[in-house]
């Protein structure tokens, strides 16, 4: 490891540890100043809210840090709620459509992952390519409509929380997910053959790694994880609807570039991004409690956006002079 | 390889075990339907309206003018009742942005939400959490489903837009004469039972001398409307009135008939928005046209949340209470409130109009 590299090492282990210390005093600030934000119920509410983000942001990390991007996932997550409404309605088992929504995800992601690596197309262009196509085959499924009546218990489920605790029941599948997906990329030989991709194709591909075969199993579980997030978001409020999750793509993109994460590739580190999540989705909620306007808080996540890749570079400057 | 496989045969038996049993639409639908709200304590008409109520509207989405006057006329009422007015809503009309602005609004710890909901179920959650805290929740414009709130505000029935559309197509004749409908496409659901409406006051005796000749198909296409309306004068020469019941149509029959010689002779009618329409009514091809007012909407959803609140009504028919200067209203099925006939638009109270 050359000199540089470990300076850029460290420059972005300090960007991880900064974005972490911001959200901690967000937190601590929001919770002081803003009435009724530390409240048990609106933790819940928080959660609720961040949860797709989440989930979906994980998966893009580690796309993000192989130098591609998929900005299909919102998509892929209407099409999965719209499938899941679709089947409702044709009277299968909840039980069936859920791990099928799963799959129809997986499926999904292996066609943006077959485009880009076995065809070599550029990421960036087949999955906006995607992010229509799967739009408008969700819309071609359910139409306008909405189905509206899953079965409370698992309506609840996806709302409630634990026992008596208000700890939300989804908050386990994101802590869960979010262990999995950390331990594969700084803990296993897949997460050093991501970095190594991300840093330099070539090199990687002199090492051993197989740089089309990462990325497509990467757009595999961004696509399964994107339709469970559709199957949890159509739970959540009890709604499916083809124009579920429009836009998501770009708050999980902006979280992850928040929390570190380079957008050429080869850098960044989970923690660093569950921060850049949490950071968005309670400074959003506390403004929101503090009657900010909407426009006010596009501001305030644009500015966090441009600090964010502002930030490095200028820690970087400083270094060098 | 082995792995892959592995996985293939998990995924396969996970469905067939999945497939015998299992939870179904059809399994559900009596568990889920028999849950209706509860409504708590009884209603007491002689208490009085409470001050300093804290009464936030939730519109479908902000910075549109229509629903700025909805939510204008609201903050009128909430003035008057002296409680505290507020106004949050999403950029982009979706559910699930609404849900967020109800959780804060719960967290806020308001007394009332009026809210025009994105999606009728998507909203239902939150608002039964908002109920279980105390919220009080008016639906406008669009309803949530109707186990999730107190009371909706109607902003017209179907018969009396219908009896409305006859009552001024009278006037406008004069009593007597040839009459056509410029309508939206023939199976509009709306157009069509304004239509029937109409059929049946037109049967009355009072408006025996009124005589329908003919309903034309616009399809809420401006170029379409335009030619059909021209069609209607060429074909019936002795033509007093064009009604036309939907925005569009009224506003193409208007911008075809003042720039003919028909201007003057001919009376256009129906459902327009004044901003669309004003320009015809100042150059006199509009006499009167008729909507709801939406400003009225608003008013009335404020004072039907304070009487919910201060427990005057619980939402239950048969309840009334007072909404200020649109005086007093009975609580009709399912906790719909009825704003009552639409309001008409002419040259002397347009410009107090601007949607």
């Amino acid at each position: 490891m050359s000199a540089t590299e470990s300076a850029v090492v460290s420059r972005f282990a300090n960007w991880n540890a900064a974005i972490i210390a911001i959200t901690v005093i967000v937190l601590i600030v929001a919770a002081a100043s803003v009435d009724s934000f530390g409240t048990s119920q609106n933790f819940g509410f928080l959660v609720l809210d961040l949860l797709p983000i989440a989930l979906v942001a994980l998966p893009m990390t580690l796309v993000i840090v192989t130098g591609e991007i998929d900005l299909s996932v919102a998509s892929t997550l209407g099409l999965s709620s719209a499938v899941m409404g679709y089947l409702w309605n044709a009277n299968q088992p909840i039980e069936t459509i859920i791990p099928l929504c799963l799959l129809l995800g997986a499926v999904l992601g292996a066609v943006n992952g077959f485009f880009v690596t076995v065809l070599g197309l550029p990421s960036l262009a087949v999955t906006i390519g995607t992010l229509a196509l799967y739009r408008g085959l969700a819309f071609v499924v359910l139409g306008d409509s909405a189905v509206a009546d899953f079965p409370t218990v698992y309506t609840d489920w996806v709302t409630g929380s634990i026992g008596g605790t208000p700890i939300p029941n989804v908050l386990i599948i994101i802590v869960v997910l979010a262990i999995v997906f950390g331990v594969i990329l700084h803990a296993t030989p897949i997460g050093r053959a991501v970095f190594a991709v991300g840093a330099s194709e070539q090199a990687a591909r002199f090492a051993g790694v197989r740089p089309g075969r990462v990325k497509f199993w990467l757009y595999v579980a961004s696509g399964l994880i994107s339709g469970l997030a559709g199957v949890l978001w159509t739970l959540r409020y009890s709604s499916a609807r083809a124009d579920n999750g429009a836009g998501l793509e770009l708050a999980v993109v902006a979280a992850v570039l928040l929390g570190g994460v380079s957008i050429f590739g080869g850098k960044g580190a989970l923690p660093g991004v569950i921060a850049g999540v949490v950071l968005l989705g309670s400074l959003q909620n506390a403004l929101r409690l503090s009657d900010v306007s909407n426009e006010a808080l596009n501001v305030v996540t644009g500015v966090l956006l441009i600090a964010s890749v502002l930030g490095p570079n200028l820690v970087n400057r400083l270094r060098r002079t | 390889m082995t792995q892959r496989r592995n996985l293939a045969v998990l995924a396969v038996l996970a469905l067939a075990l999945s497939a015998c049993g299992g939870t179904t639409k059809s399994s559900t639908e009596s568990q889920n339907t028999a849950a209706p709200a509860t409504t708590a304590g009884k209603a007491d008409p002689n208490a009085p309206l409470k001050e300093g109520l804290k009464i936030a509207y939730l519109p479908k989405q902000l910075n549109n003018p229509y629903t700025d006057v909805e939510v204008g006329g609201g903050k009128v009422a909430v003035g008057e009742i002296k409680g505290e007015y507020k106004l949050v809503g999403p950029n982009d009309a979706s559910a699930s942005s609404q849900v967020s602005y109800i959780n804060t609004l719960i967290q806020q710890q308001q007394n009332v939400i009026v809210v025009a909901a994105n999606d009728p179920n998507a909203v239902c959650p939150s608002l039964n959490q908002a109920r279980k805290a105390g919220v009080k929740i008016v639906t406008f414009d669009s309803d949530a489903s109707k186990t999730c709130r107190d009371a909706f505000i109607n902003q017209a029935t179907t018969q009396g837009i219908g009896e409305s559309l006859v009552k001024m197509a009278s006037e406008l004749a004069g009593g007597s004469g040839e009459i056509a409908i410029l309508s939206a496409t023939p199976n509009a659901t709306n157009q069509n039972s304004w239509i029937k409406v109409m059929q049946t006051e037109l049967a009355k005796p009072e408006n025996s001398k009124l005589k329908l000749v003919k309903i034309a198909y616009g399809n809420d296409d401006d170029q379409k409307s335009f030619t059909e309306a021209q069609g209607l004068l060429q074909s019936y020469p002795n033509l007093k009135v064009i009604v036309s019941p939907t925005t569009v149509g009224i506003a193409a029959a208007s911008r075809y008939v003042s720039a003919s010689s028909y201007k003057g002779k001919v009376a256009i009618t129906g459902l327009g928005l004044p901003n669309q329409m004003r320009q015809y009514v100042k150059d006199g091809t509009v006499k009167k046209f008729a909507l709801w007012n939406p400003a009225d909407i608003g008013y009335l959803a404020a004072y039907a949340g304070a009487a919910l609140s201060s427990g005057q009504i619980t939402g239950a028919q048969g309840e009334k209470f007072k909404a200020g200067k649109l005086g007093e209203y009975t609580i009709g099925a399912d906790g719909e409130i009825v704003l009552g006939p639409p309001t008409e638009f002419t040259a002397a109270n347009i410009d107090q109009f601007n949607f």
